[in-house]
């Protein structure tokens, strides 16, 4: 090998390359190890499922191997009403979220709790598996909120995924996971970040994240390039499902400056009556709106319940 | 043409094959990556051109746009430079025409898969690293991997003493460009969630640029200059400070892309402190440039492709002032998120390394194929609506940035932000759509090199021919 004279040299350089990797990974992941779960990021992880980018069962991301939130008003066994409550429903086959397949990336306090009381050990893919998350007495470390914990119903209290989903109806059910799948896809992260900075923009776009609100969320999907406002609360500032409809069919609709591209194809080749949505004709018929040809812009069609898009908008609206 | 020899005896493929191969390679994809650029800049300033459908939306096009020009216009200009200075400066022969051949091959199979792919929005949703993990592997296996054994080979079998700069920083970036591409993508493998996943993704993009893109640039400059100039490097200690200053400096600030996130605060202000260090490595490469080219300035006006390595090293002064001082929280919490960074980004990429690299194109492709560029006229014609459209774009979006930046700490709703971006849109468009344009007239001027340029006789250089058109 003629690298002889530059022994010293290559030496130098691995020792150099390998204390700057020692210094930017192993140390830093001694800390985000340590990491306490949030609630928060209980709920983030439990709703959008094992990841939202490209996975072997979902290869063209068409949001398969998701689960479904659900608002739980009658209890699944008796059907008696209770405390409204969310579900997090795993039909059977269905990836569990990192954080029960990898109890430990929870962190101290959450993990102990969600396998002695929550039993998350027991859930098993094949069999599907209904989670909720429940507070205990205890405080997090650095902030006086409630530990929160993930429960495993269907070991805990017998819930199977088909009997929460029987009960409930078709609008207490949120497909965010999927949504979330949609969110990737579409790239909505290329304009829209998903993390309020800690300087005034907490002052319109919500509370920055803190340490804990991403155990076992996959992709993140901060985003780094803001070219429309911030979304990781905007389920709090706007819950409106119809605004959301007519500003995703064209966002021009309800924002006459929007750069916002129309994401009208996520509404598929049917409306919800099952008649064939004539896009041409819509185009054209707004095209002489916009031109002051007619007075009012024609109608949005109405999604139908499994549509892309109805998955993006229960995604959005549940970002609180 | 060239895709004969992939099955020939090595011995049998001409000197200079794979370079040239992957010379028109890196320029076709440089004119898809500004074309998709272009396309998207339009959407920007009008959100309805060519709309509702899902190929042609913004969110499908707009990485496809970033890697094409990041993996196949700069990554395959690197190979070039590598495929034909590294035997140059090692007295020797590449060590495989055939395997290099094949690297470009499959370099161009991969990406063309890849993006097509990521078009459709087959993604895994972290920025720079897009690609799901199994094309990340094939990436590896095939093109970084192969590459960095053709140039290892190359210069431990050189006929040299010593190993020059250039060689230096191209051994060295190959190695560091494997382990970068293995390390940062293993949150896909493993199924790594959360910060840690966030963390990573951009420990991978900070190292892809640290420690592929700016010094293999810079290794190039160390060539062209010397040789063009006939001045020798003005001096080897300041390039020793520039290579170690690269990998100790430029390898730890990945944490001040994510000022914002709650990532340890330790890893925040070591990360800014090293971010302001990388004005070490910046000062003494081009101070070490520019004194190389004391007594020769005539050339900077006469010679196409000195003008192009000294532009390059100029724009490397903003660029680097710009990236060691916003990252620091004073200066971040401002620009963060905004215009002035996707500026910056193109300063880095568009500026400073695309001319570098355009350079060592240039001089390559004339110096393989032996014969004269085709046309001077082309050539500057090239040079400026290049640099004219880079400034447009690169002015535009700083001052959007700032109004951005602006609108964001004196909380102004968000829609006015955009009406007052609106303007600087159509600028940015415009400027995206000179450097598309300028691709194109490249590509006919080194296609008409290849086939109408005058022959350079055997032991002479192109510069020490004169412009005939």
């Amino acid at each position: 090998m003629q690298f002889r004279e530059y022994k010293v040299g290559s030496r130098m350089f691995g020792m150099a390359f390998g204390l700057s990797m020692t210094i930017t990974l192993l140390f830093p992941s001694f800390d985000l190890a340590a990491s306490v779960v949030s609630e928060v990021g209980l709920d983030k992880q439990l709703a959008s499922g094992w990841d939202s980018g490209w996975q072997l069962q979902d290869p063209f991301l068409d949001g398969l191997n998701k689960p479904l939130k659900v608002l739980v008003r009658k209890d699944p066994k008796t059907g008696e009403p209770m405390e409204p409550v969310y579900a997090y429903v795993y039909p059977a086959g269905t990836s569990l979220p990192n954080g029960v397949n990898h109890p430990q990336i929870l962190g101290h306090g959450v993990e102990g709790l969600s396998v002695e009381q929550g039993r998350i050990t027991e859930a098993k893919k094949e069999d599907g598996a209904v989670f909720l998350i429940n507070k205990s007495n205890k405080l997090l470390d650095f902030e006086d909120k409630p530990l929160a914990y993930i429960v495993n119903a269907t070991a805990t209290k017998g819930w199977t995924p088909d009997e929460v989903l029987n009960q409930a109806v078709d609008s207490d059910v949120l497909h965010a996971g999927a949504g979330k799948t949609m969110f990737v896809r579409e790239g909505c992260w290329w304009c829209h970040t998903l993390l309020p900075e800690q300087t005034q923009d907490w002052q319109i776009f919500g509370a920055p994240p803190m340490l804990g609100d991403f155990n076992g969320e996959s992709p993140t999907a901060f985003g780094s390039d803001r070219k429309g406002p911030d979304l990781l609360h905007v389920g709090s500032r706007n819950g409106s499902r119809e605004w959301m409809m007519l500003h995703f069919f064209n966002p021009r609709l309800v924002q006459p400056h929007s750069i916002m591209p129309r994401f009208d194809y996520l509404w598929g080749e049917f409306d919800a009556d099952g008649n064939k949505i004539d896009y041409d004709k819509w185009r054209s018929e707004y095209d002489e709106y916009r031109e002051g040809k007619i007075t009012t812009p024609p109608d949005v069609p109405m999604y139908t319940k499994d549509s892309e898009i109805r998955k993006l908008i229960d995604f959005i609206v549940n970002l609180k | 043409m060239i895709l004969k020899y992939l099955f020939a005896k090595n011995e049998a493929i001409p000197v200079g094959s794979s370079a040239i191969f992957f010379g028109f390679s890196a320029i076709v994809w440089f004119m898809i990556g500004t074309g998709l650029g272009s396309f998207n800049a339009a959407k920007l300033a009008f959100p309805d051109f060519v709309t509702g459908t899902e190929m042609f939306a913004f969110g499908h096009m707009r990485q496809v746009h970033v890697l094409a020009v990041i993996f196949g216009w700069i990554s395959m200009a690197f190979a070039m430079a590598m495929m034909y200075i590294t035997p140059i400066l090692g007295n020797t022969r590449l060590w495989s025409e055939k395997l290099g051949l094949w690297n470009c091959m499959m370099w161009n199979v991969c990406l063309l898969a890849g993006l097509s792919l990521m078009w459709m929005g087959v993604t895994s949703g972290r920025e720079y690293s897009d690609f799901p993990w199994p094309l990340d592997l094939a990436v590896a296996v095939f093109i970084s991997i192969p590459l960095a054994i053709n140039v290892w080979m190359t210069i431990i079998n050189r006929r040299t003493q010593g190993i020059y700069t250039t060689n230096w920083f191209f051994a060295a970036s190959t190695f560091m460009l494997i382990i970068v591409f293995l390390v940062g993508n293993l949150p896909e493998y493993f199924h790594l969630t959360g910060l840690t996943e966030a963390y990573m993704t951009w420990w991978f993009a900070h190292n892809v640029l640290g420690l592929w893109i700016t010094p293999v640039a810079a290794a190039i400059a160390y060539y062209v200059i010397p040789k063009v100039t006939g001045n020798p490097l003005y001096s080897h200690r300041i390039g020793h400070l520039h290579f170690w200053s690269i990998v100790v400096f430029y390898s730890t600030p990945a944490a001040h892309h994510l000022m914002s996130a709650p990532l340890p605060e330790w890893l925040k202000s070591f990360a800014s402190v090293e971010g302001v260090l990388i004005l070490v490595p910046a000062i003494a490469f081009v101070s070490n440039i520019l004194l190389t080219m004391q007594g020769k300035w005539n050339m900077f006006v006469e010679n196409l492709e000195v003008r192009f390595t000294v532009v390059g090293v100029l724009l490397a002064i903003p660029l680097n002032m710009q990236g060691g001082f916003q990252q620091t929280r004073s200066i971040n919490w401002y620009i963060h998120g905004t215009g002035w960074m996707v500026a910056h980004a193109h300063l880095a990429l568009l500026g400073f390394s695309t001319f570098l690299e355009a350079a060592a194109v240039y001089l390559g492709l004339q110096t393989l194929m032996k014969r004269k560029l085709y046309s001077l006229t082309l050539g500057n014609l090239h040079f400026w609506l290049l640099l004219i459209g880079f400034s447009t774009y690169w002015v535009s979006m700083t001052i959007a940035g700032l109004i951005q930046g602006a609108g964001k700490i004196y909380e102004v709703p968000y829609i006015d932000v955009v009406i007052a971006e609106h303007p600087y849109m159509i600028a940015r468009w415009l400027g995206g759509t000179m450097v598309f344009s300028s691709t194109i007239l490249w590509l006919y001027n080194m296609w008409m090199t290849a086939r109408e340029g005058t022959p350079i006789p055997a032991g002479r250089m192109p510069h020490e021919l004169a412009y005939e058109r």
